[in-house]
């Protein structure tokens, strides 16, 4: 289910030591810091690991050094885009850097469209179960219509449909508008 | 207010895709660890030798020792023995 928690309550419930609250933290930013690493700085999967962990170990460590509880996503950015570059940095101490890889280290576009996809994954996760799901199967986890329908218990002649109607729903919540919510008669 | 088309609504909804289980649940798992790192970083801190030998070589020095070197467990190490 997900949660209601806002940035910030979540945050003062890590920092009271609550750790499930500090699962929670990691489940909703895991994916960010992941793309940041992988897409944006193009890491491979190796260093991307390292720097994944190294950005929730200071998180965890350093969360009582965070002035503004709301502002713990770009927190979170900064942090990892740092421990990105001096891993690209320690690479290229290690063997030549091709131009290409230079350039990938100036992602600030990349970074942008990943804030934006941030936001729709928060509005996902606001989202009534079933759409959530379908969505999130469909589009990031890349399950097929059949994988879809078996896992939901949907026939798959449905899902192309619900897929669309989901998507016009997120994007009316997206766009502030008053019918946003998906009701539960959409399933 | 931005407008969004469903085709954007995918781009973006794919863009961030999980991140592998075992490092988020690694990640979840740091508050368990830190009993574990305590330890290593009192030891760190009363025994300067050993604190060296973990700044020099973190994964070599916890080796020698028998202590864990899963990656998240070197993360916070080094996040504490940068920040101490």
């Amino acid at each position: 289910m997900a949660s209601t928690l806002s940035d910030s309550q979540l945050v003062a419930r890590c920092r009271a030591g609550d750790q499930a609250a500090w699962s929670e933290l990691v489940e909703r930013f895991s994916r960010y810091v992941y793309a940041i690493a992988v897409q944006a700085f193009r890491l491979p999967e190796a260093d991307a690991e390292d720097v994944f962990q190294e950005v929730f170990a200071r998180a965890y460590q350093h969360l009582d050094k965070l002035r503004d509880d709301s502002a713990v996503k770009p927190w979170l950015a900064q942090l990892t885009r740092r421990l990105c570059i001096d891993r690209l940095r320690a690479s290229a101490r290690e063997r030549p850097v091709a131009d290409e890889e230079l350039a990938a280290a100036e992602p600030d576009e990349t970074l942008a469209f990943l804030d934006e996809a941030l936001t729709v994954h928060e509005a996902l996760a606001a989202a009534p179960e079933h759409c959530r799901e379908i969505l999130d199967r469909f589009f990031a986890r890349d399950e097929s219509y059949k994988t879809i329908g078996a896992a939901l218990d949907l026939p798959s002649g449905t899902i192309a449909s619900r897929i669309s109607r989901c998507l016009g729903r997120l994007k009316a919540h997206l766009e502030g508008r008053s019918d946003g919510s998906v009701p539960s008669g959409d399933r | 207010m931005t407008a969004y088309d469903e085709e954007r609504l995918a781009k973006l909804i794919s863009a961030l895709r999980p991140a592998p289980e075992s490092w988020v649940r690694a990640a979840q798992e740091l508050p368990f660890a830190r009993r574990g790192l305590d330890e290593i970083v009192a030891r760190a801190e009363a025994d300067a030798a050993f604190r060296e030998r973990l700044i020099t070589d973190l994964e070599g020095a916890l080796a020698a020792e028998g202590y864990e070197r899963e990656p998240a467990v070197l993360a916070a190490l080094r996040a504490r023995l940068t920040s101490a």
